[in-house]
């Protein structure tokens, strides 16, 4: 073992409160609105909170949960990131393993069509005018269809299936199965680590979208996702005009709480099941990144 | 290929062709479809009549978007929104790449990296919701501020247009910062270990290898990162400027697709959001084929 010399030292010594810095700076914004959404809120009001509550109560959590939009919002939401992944995950998979068989007499074609809708899309207006053409205003497909693929995933599952060897599908095919079931029975679970990613990456996506809900699906109450009313809730908060959206619904309901209380207890409740499986799949995706980083 | 041959194969194929077809068939519909309503911005364009059957009005909507100063404006955002976020928001990933690799207690390291992936997993709408409260005028660095005094008085940080464009870019850079170093981190792994050896033996101190031989040696990776973002300069997207404005910013932070937004479907103008759309597809598109060529010039590397 080398001796380290003073400039190394204090090089380590920098870097090593640096990186503290980092870590405190990125998680004190989620710890500071926890402690708040468990706080009283006429205590909260006082300021002072850091990120432990002062008077702990979960009445924020139950006022939010009692108004009547939020439980819809919580099935519509989870309903949208459960379909939306598996429907999703599924076709990307099936459009890759479709693409990447040498032998398949439309391969170049249909990829090239997949790879120019990365460049160049209809824009705003058209996709717009497409999904209200197609009658998916209000619509609960219109989640799950318009982004059904994206080219860019299919490219990440492709690459991965370039590395199983052709050999297995070969004698499956020997054995008389279709090209339906080698894809189902061989590929699939071959594919485990990187279908894992992927689906992480669109099951995401679905929990955090807010726009296609303000877009399409903003007059039907029923419709509306958990993002997307949080979203009101702060247009409201940040407003000029500074009225509470929930309190014009019962104005009974805000003696309990304060816009306020009620605006850090949702946003904790839209970040918990992202908090809650983080730490379960964070060391899939850094390899799912590696891998689409290398080809792309 | 003769035709019985060909029928022959289409038959061997069959599944695989059932599999693919509805997937070409949904490609069609949401994808190349949309690419049609592009006529649009060439017409004058009236609900309720099928869209070959509308008015032609030439280039009228462009020439009008080109004499809006508000066109102008959220041109301008856009542009300075994007240059900011280049500046500030490109280097500090590499560079917390370079520190990162020189941590070698592996515990911490792993620790550091979870929290700073953290951010890219939650919705812009949860980081509008944090970055309102710590901004807020009671919020953390309000009391910093004060305890420092700096200022007398909370400064309203989201309501002030003065501070819009540093509130996205800051906002930007602590959501994607951890997340944008993985690339850097790959790229520093392939790097022939014989270097920092050589080096060793040289003489050179750990923070003159970090220096002289890795931050070379993910130059190709920078720089190929550096001319993608480039081509995108003008696809910054509207979230964060949706999310973060107020009444008092909008001027600020009205960005090309918020335009698009307003002044095509808030309005109904479809043609002229339309045309305004095209545009923005037009430029784009010219951006990245000049990135893809310029890639391929200076490091033989090409994306497209």
């Amino acid at each position: 073992m080398k001796k380290k010399t003073a400039g190394d030292l204090v090089f380590e010594v920098f870097n090593y409160t640096l990186m503290v810095i980092l870590a405190v700076v990125t998680l004190y914004p989620f710890l500071h609105v926890l402690a708040v959404s468990l706080n009283d809120p006429y205590d909260t009001v006082k300021g002072g909170i850091t990120i432990f509550p002062r008077k702990f109560t979960l009445i924020n959590y139950i006022e939010t949960l009692n108004y009547p939009q939020i439980p819809w919002a919580v099935l519509i939401t989870v309903l949208r990131t459960v379909i939306g992944t598996a429907v999703g995950v599924l076709s990307t998979a099936m459009v890759a393993y479709v693409i990447n068989r040498k032998d398949f007499i439309a391969r170049k074609p249909v990829a090239i069509m997949f790879i120019i809708t990365m460049y160049v899309g209809g824009g705003l207006i058209p996709d717009y005018m497409l999904v209200r053409g197609l009658g998916l205003m209000n619509n609960f497909l219109v989640y799950i269809l318009p982004g059904l693929i994206s080219p860019f995933n299919v490219i990440v599952i492709k690459s991965y299936m370039e590395g199983i060897p052709p050999d297995l599908e070969e004698s499956a095919m020997i054995d008389g199965a279709n090209d339906f079931l080698i894809f189902w029975k061989i590929i699939l679970p071959l594919c485990a680590p990187v279908i894992a990613t992927i689906s992480l990456f669109i099951a995401v996506g679905h929990w955090n979208s807010w726009f296609d809900t303000y877009l399409y699906c903003s007059s039907e109450p029923k419709l509306t996702t958990l993002q997307y009313e949080l979203q009101k809730i702060l247009s409201n908060a940040t407003a000029s005009s500074q009225v509470d959206y929930y309190s014009n619904l019962d104005p009974n309901r805000t003696m309990k709480v304060t816009p306020h209380s009620l605006r850090m207890a949702m946003t904790i409740i839209v970040t918990l099941p992202i908090l809650l499986v983080y730490p379960f799949i964070q060391r899939y995706f850094i390899h799912g990144m590696t891998i689409g980083a290398v080809k792309s | 290929m003769n035709s019985a041959k060909l029928s022959k194969k289409l038959w061997r194929q069959r599944y695989l062709i059932l599999m693919i077809f509805p997937f070409i068939i949904w490609l069609i519909i949401f994808r190349y479809v949309p690419l049609w309503g592009w006529i649009m911005a060439f017409q004058d364009y009236k609900p309720g009549r099928p869209i070959w059957n509308q008015e032609w009005v030439g280039f009228k909507w462009f020439v009008e978007m080109f004499q809006d100063p508000d066109f102008y404006k959220a041109m301008r955002n856009t542009l300075i929104m994007s240059f900011m976020g280049l500046v500030f928001g490109f280097p500090l990933p590499i560079i917390l790449a370079l520190l990162l690799n020189e941590i070698k207690n592996i515990a911490f390291k792993r620790t550091v990296q979870t929290i700073s992936y953290l951010p890219h997993f939650v919705s812009w709408v949860v980081v509008a919701s944090l970055v309102s409260e710590i901004l807020s005028p009671s919020g953390v660095i309000n009391q910093i501020l004060q305890k420092l005094h700096l200022t007398n008085y909370p400064i309203m940080f989201m309501a002030e247009p003065r501070y819009f464009w540093w509130i996205v870019t800051f906002s930007d850079i602590w959501k994607e910062l951890g997340w944008n170093t993985i690339i850097y981190l790959a790229a520093i792994t392939s790097i022939n270990p014989e270097l920092y050896e050589a080096a060793t033996v040289d003489g050179a101190g750990r923070f003159r290898k970090m220096i002289s031989i890795t931050l070379p040696g993910i130059m190709p990776t920078v720089i190929v990162l550096l001319i993608l973002s480039i081509g995108n300069i003008i696809n910054i997207g509207f979230e964060k400027q949706f999310l973060l404005r107020t009444a008092a910013t909008r001027d600020v932070a009205d960005v090309i697709d918020l335009y698009i937004l307003t002044y095509g479907i808030g309005t109904g103008r479809y043609s002229f959001g339309t045309a305004a759309g095209v545009f923005k597809s037009v430029v784009s598109l010219v951006l990245l084929v000049f990135a893809n060529w310029f890639s391929k010039k200076t490091t033989g590397y090409r994306m497209m």
